[in-house]
């Protein structure tokens, strides 16, 4: 379990920040830029001095030490290599400084789980950005930190690149047991990466918990746009259909079958379900081009802005939402605790295979 | 540095005559350099060589407490700042006659500090080479702490607060980050430092006195020429000397401060 309180007070703005996570796994500080997401790991690494400072990972306080004794590591935005070191003297600068009980991170298993091989007798300047990432993710963990902090490693990347580095993330993940805190302001690699979401606006935290929870909180409609609202569901893939790229996916009591590739049998997949592509009936629809119907009941009905309400369906254990016309709710009597069927397009999903083994 | 920037055109000139005196194969680089030193008189080659000997000992002994001072002037976070940034930019602005003279109350063999040296140590500073370097050091120490301070105002702060979350401790960090990126600066310092000190002329004067083979280094033996009657040539051959010497130490400056860079991949 990784408990934070954090607290800072400054002209014009204040942080106040407490929230709990299981461990391992990643937890994504999630808001718009300026919201004290920053603020917060450097005060948990001691990068910056602050009015209460409490990290505790598995009952050891970790902020009873100086900031160097902590074992936090830090993957700054910019990479931060040392410029007069080459990539292999950047690597080890950490592992030197660490005494060797602590030492269950091998070089060789950092060096080939990032694809570092090829450049460790380079020079930081020699380097793309994505390459300067990953070796500054590797000199990071190469340093045994009880737990890996992030900050928008990708943001200082272009597309291409980002998709270059998210993969190699997904492996740290999946395969250290390391607790890392991952600050992003992009809602897609929070969706891929994380297991559990802090979401934070003016310096406070607005609702903390698995991403399928928060992804219900109506805050989270002003951070990433009316648009790209949805509920985040878990599901098991039942079928895999490789010419179509198709797969039916266990959600709550149904099935659901969506456009997912390069996922095997059995596995955890996670959906986003986007708000505005999913439509309701009252009664069971036929003679539709809609591949999914759901059965499920409502449990809330919640202004999304003059027009539109925001619908939240319980479809047996997975919550979904529905983006509808206000005056759609009036002529169907939508209400709480109404049986509704729910329909999603097989297209209309944003999916990711995330093997939930850590979290 | 600006001072590189301005005789960078000189050097290069004098580069490229070198190189066409390699090439026609008349006058062997190393050969020259024997020849000239052959060339010299003995009373000549005696204030070359205690020059570049008070010269290097100035920048040894200076070039710590530059670092030091350059450290606490940019990161210092003290209640007297302002006042040693005064103390340490003074020998810019006072007559270099004056330094002597403090040096000379100060490390003179009655004075506070030099008469415990004396006493206690059995090291003299009036009048000998080692207080021609101390002198050379004082008024030579602004440009060195100005050049270090300037590369260590360029050192990015977040590069050591990356080394402190991989567990380096203060002096670590210092050692191995802040240090080799200020390096360049340093460098430039201590060769504009060196090149200075070749030519102190008041402070060491006035401290040191003008003794032959002890104190009495280039710009003193010129000015002694100059003083004695028909002494005009000899002036004229040191005169050229210093002017070759500050050329060789500015080209050195460059290619030292170009290598550095180079290994700190810029």
């Amino acid at each position: 379990m990784l408990t934070v309180k954090v607290a800072k007070r400054r002209a014009g703005f204040v942080l106040h920040a407490e929230f709990a996570a299981p461990t391992p796994g990643v937890v994504a500080l999630f808001g718009r830029s300026g919201c004290g997401k920053t603020t917060t790991i450097n005060i948990m690494a001691g990068l910056l001095a602050a009015d209460t400072a409490h990290v505790a990972l598995d009952g050891h306080v970790l902020t009873d030490l100086p900031p160097e004794q902590r074992r936090i590591g830090y993957v700054f935005q910019d990479g931060r290599l040392f410029p007069h070191l080459s990539v292999l003297r950047n690597l080890q600068y950490g592992l030197k400084r660490t005494r060797a009980p602590q030492q269950t991170i091998a070089f060789d298993q950092i060096v080939s789980l990032l694809g570092l091989a090829p450049l460790l007798q380079r020079r930081p300047y020699q380097l793309s950005g994505g390459e300067r990432q990953r070796v500054s993710l590797g000199r990071a963990l190469l340093s045994q930190p009880a737990m890996l902090l992030l900050d928008e490693p990708l943001a200082a990347l272009d597309a291409a690149r980002r998709d270059e580095v998210l993969p190699y993330l997904e492996r740290l993940r999946d395969n250290l047991s390391i607790p890392m805190v991952y600050v992003s302001h992009q809602f897609d690699e929070v969706l891929q990466l994380a297991t559990h979401v802090v979401l934070m606006d003016a310096g406070h935290v607005v609702a903390h918990g698995t991403l399928s929870e928060v992804s219900l909180v109506p805050q989270l409609r002003a951070i990433v746009g009316p648009d790209s609202v949805g509920a985040v569901v878990d599901g098991i893939v039942t079928r895999v259909d490789g010419t179509s790229g198709m797969a039916d996916l266990a959600v709550g009591s149904g099935s659901l079958n969506v456009a997912l590739t390069s996922v095997g049998l059995g596995e955890r997949v996670r959906v986003q379900l986007l708000a505005r592509d999913i439509m309701l009936a009252t009664e069971e629809p036929h003679g539709l081009s809609v591949r999914n119907q759901l059965r499920g009941v409502i449990t809330s009905v919640a202004t999304d802005d003059d027009s539109a309400r925001l619908v939240t369906v319980d479809v047996g254990g997975a919550n979904v939402l529905s983006r509808v016309t206000r005056a759609a709710v009036e002529e169907l009597g939508l209400r709480n605790g109404m049986g509704v069927w729910v329909l999603v397009k097989a297209v209309s999903t944003r999916g990711h295979a995330f093997r939930l083994g850590v979290g | 540095m600006d001072g590189v920037k301005v005789y960078a055109p000189l050097g290069a000139g004098l580069a490229v005559a070198c190189r066409g005196m390699r090439k026609s194969g008349r006058t062997p680089f190393k050969g020259s350099v024997r020849d000239a030193a052959m060339h010299l008189t003995p009373a000549e080659l005696d204030a070359l060589l205690l020059s570049l000997n008070v010269a290097a000992r100035s920048v040894l002994f200076s070039l710590p407490f530059a670092v030091v001072i350059a450290w606490l002037l940019t990161r210092g976070r003290f209640a007297g700042r302002w006042l040693l940034d005064a103390l340490v930019h003074l020998p810019l602005v006072l007559p270099p006659v004056a330094v002597g003279y403090v040096l000379l109350l100060v490390f003179g063999n009655n004075g506070p500090i030099g008469g415990w040296l004396r006493n206690n140590l059995g090291i003299q500073l009036a009048f000998t080479t080692a207080g021609a370097a101390l002198a050379t050091a004082v008024m030579a120490f602004p440009l060195m702490v100005r050049s270090i301070r300037l590369a260590l105002e360029n050192v990015d702060p977040g590069l050591e607060a990356a080394a402190r979350t991989l567990g380096a401790e203060p002096m670590d960090r210092f050692l191995t980050i802040t240090l080799p990126l200020m390096m360049p600066g340093v460098i430039a310092g201590a060769v504009t430092a060196f090149a200075a000190g070749l030519g102190e002329f008041g402070a060491v004067i006035t401290f040191v006195s003008n003794i032959p083979g002890v104190t009495r280094t280039i710009p003193l033996a010129l000015y002694t020429a100059i003083q004695s009657p028909g002494g005009e040539d000899q002036a004229l051959r040191l005169a050229i000397l210093s002017f070759v010497l500050g050329v060789i130490g500015l080209l050195l400056a460059e290619m030292l401060a170009r290598r550095t860079r180079h290994l700190l991949g810029r």
